[in-house]
């Protein structure tokens, strides 16, 4: 279990010199599905980026196992990047190629198989996702929830040893929303795949979630972090609490 | 059953067998090895198939992991493969045999059918059908064009009579992008052709001592003709494109949709500023493009061709009149109407992908050039009819 992946020790996140986040420091754990919540605009997307290397802290580091992921070089840094896989808020497939070439993007550049076997590996991981038979649609073609799933059938295809959602089950339904649960918690059982997830989703976070840190906008830093069930359970602070009740109050 | 191991240093090799059993009606599928994204696999799920639709033609398939050491998603893509053929060849699988996770992800995979319909069927079609259909492109694109020009001369009729909506800053700030700042390119562009109608001109002229000509000659070429013309290319790539570019791009993010839906004509929002901009500073640059060619020829004339400052600008006094002016200012405003509608139609019309932005840059570019080049042609007939 306790078996660091990737560790933040005192991050503060900025856009010039507005601080976003400061002074964060949490650990994430080898096949943990780790919850990054908090309010709307507190910089959970911004957190993210901070982990997946597109934006470079302000202050603090990143390490994934042993490796400060933002001092070591470029090289290292983009050999860690192929490990991982996200998806982004808005779906971010890439709009000229239909839903097939998106998939079979990144398994066509980093391994060597053959152009069948990519082709039934995307048809499977497009079922995985509920898109069975839409191979050959574009993304703008297709809904906004199933763009998001075509995203998380992208993210998914190299199998990443850490996944990134930025809000996976924004924009889908109930139905689909546990599918993706279920599909999260099986990729960690199957695959040992550490998952990072942003959400707002209350009974996702409930449901999957063994680990998390809050954030705050206010005090502009994180309030918490551990099991979100244990949060709700133990927390003496009224914003944890409000925010994981949905406003109404700890049931007593 | 181990996760993936993503950094083994070995080549490793997985395998799947078809073993029949003493029972005639079950086969065993067996799979061995390592079943990952990098290793060699000796069969494939075509093999098998082949095996079991012509040779044991079983009732029961049997899947089983043997020595299974590492799988990732090779694995349950294989699996499906098989399943799915078997269940055309009405072959009962049996995965108990498997690892779980297998099993939950084949389940997951099979949690949402594939929705009817919804698969394409990408076939050839016949060399008539394509020149069909490119013939109906064509023409949608014509009646395209028909409608965005009705539709551009409703808001321009809004205009006038003071009801479009649109917002003034808007307005200045294209005014500001399609006039003083296109100052700079024009100057160069102006000059240097100036200076080349010079050149071409002196060639011949200064063999009968007529040098003094070449001022007719760059004056009427520059104001009744290269001076709109060169305004109006430079604007249809400077201006035109990022019109198309602009629009094509609100039109991927519904940004159009959204004015749409606030009930503001985003051919008053968005077309009426661009296309009044440009109608207003082109003749503007076309002038001052005339007066950079007139200088650029001058330059080359006094410099290397025994003219004086003075002849030459008495010279073009008397060659150019305000009727050349006239014409070349017509043709500007009339050109200025095509870039701005070449370029507001591509990008209202863009599709919503990113290669369908530069798609309708490009041919917003070209199509102005072309229309361009068409209607100075067509004006330049009229004027030598009616003697201008
Ligand atoms: N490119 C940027 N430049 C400057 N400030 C930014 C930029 N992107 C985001 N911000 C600011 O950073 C803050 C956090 O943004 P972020 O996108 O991380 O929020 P979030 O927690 O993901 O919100 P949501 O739940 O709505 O997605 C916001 O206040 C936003 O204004
Ligand atoms: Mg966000």
């Amino acid at each position: 279990m306790a078996n660091p992946h990737i560790t933040v020790m005192g991050l503060t996140m900025a856009y010039g010199d507005f601080v976003i986040q400061h002074d964060l420091n949490f650990t994430i754990c080898r096949g943990d599905v780790f919850i990054i919540m908090g309010g709307s605009g507190c910089g959970k997307s911004t957190l993210l980026k901070h982990l997946i290397g597109l934006q470079s802290p302000a202050k603090g580091e990143v390490f994934y196992d042993t490796q400060n992921f933002w001092q070591t070089d470029a090289s290292e840094r983009v050999s860690i990047m192929r490990r991982i896989g996200v998806l982004y808020q808005s779906g971010a497939l890439f709009s000229s190629l239909t839903l097939s070439e998106n998939i079979a993007l990144p398994l066509a550049e980093f391994t060597k198989l053959s152009r069948v076997e990519i082709q039934d590996i995307v048809s499977y991981k497009l079922a995985l996702v509920g898109l069975a038979g839409f191979e050959d649609y574009y993304p703008s073609e297709i809904s906004g929830g199933m763009q998001k799933r075509a995203g998380l059938a992208r993210a998914i295809a190299l199998d990443p040893e850490i996944l990134f959602f930025d809000e996976p089950s924004a924009g889908l339904d109930p139905v689909s929303a546990r599918l993706l649960d279920d599909l999260i918690i099986n990729l960690r059982d199957t695959l040992g795949t550490t998952i990072v997830v942003v959400t707002h989703e209350l009974a996702s976070i409930f449901a999957i979630g063994n680990n998390s840190v809050f954030l705050d906008a206010d005090t502009k830093t994180m309030l918490a972090t551990g099991s979100p069930k244990k949060l709700l359970a133990e927390s003496s602070n009224p914003k944890i609490i409000q925010f994981l009740t949905r406003g109404e109050g700890r049931a007593v | 059953m181990k996760p993936i191991e993503t950094t083994s240093p070995q080549a490793s090799v997985g395998a799947v067998k078809l073993i029949p059993t003493d029972d005639l009606a079950v086969s065993i599928l067996q799979f061995s090895g390592d079943w990952v994204k990098k290793a060699t696999i000796g069969g494939s799920a075509s093999e098998v198939i082949a095996e079991l639709a012509f040779k044991q033609k079983p009732h029961r398939l049997l899947l089983q992991s043997g020595d299974l050491t590492a799988w990732d998603s090779r694995l349950p893509t294989c699996l499906i493969k098989i399943g799915d053929e078997c269940q055309r060849l009405g072959i009962d699988v049996d995965v108990a045999g498997l690892p779980e996770g297998v099993q939950g992800l084949l389940k997951l995979a099979r949690a949402v059918p594939e929705r009817t319909g919804a698969r394409r069927s990408e076939q050839g079609k016949p060399m008539l059908t394509e020149v069909g259909k490119a013939v109906l492109a064509a023409w949608k694109d014509v009646q395209g064009l028909v409608y965005f020009i009705g539709e551009a001369i409703l808001a321009g009729w809004a205009l006038l009579r003071g009801k479009a909506r649109f917002r003034p800053v808007d307005m200045l700030l294209c005014i500001q992008d399609a006039g003083p700042s296109a100052l700079p390119i024009i100057t160069l562009i102006s000059l240097l052709v100036g200076l080349i109608l010079a050149f071409v001109g002196a060639v011949q002229l200064s063999m009968f001592g007529a040098q003094i000509y070449i001022a007719d000659l760059v004056g009427l070429g520059t104001v009744r003709e290269m001076g709109a013309l060169m305004t109006a290319v430079i604007m249809s790539g400077r201006t035109g494109a990022a019109y198309a570019a602009q629009l094509g791009t609100m039109n991927v993010n519904s940004e159009i949709d959204a004015l749409k839906t606030m009930g503001i004509s985003p051919m008053e929002f968005l077309v009426l500023p661009r296309l009044s901009a440009l109608v207003l500073m082109m003749p503007l640059l076309a002038l001052y493009s005339d007066l950079m060619g007139i200088i650029g020829g001058a330059l080359v004339t006094v410099s290397a061709f025994d003219v004086s400052f003075l002849q030459y600008y008495n010279e073009t006094r008397r060659a150019v009149h305000l009727s050349d002016f006239s014409v070349g200012l017509g043709k500007s405003v009339v050109f200025a109407i095509l870039v701005a509608v070449a370029g507001c139609m591509r990008g209202m019309q863009c599709g919503r992908s990113a290669s369908a932005v530069g798609d309708a840059a490009t041919a917003a570019m070209v199509n102005s050039i072309v229309y361009i080049v068409v209607a100075d042609s067509v004006i330049t007939l009229i004027c030598s009819r009616f003697g201008v």
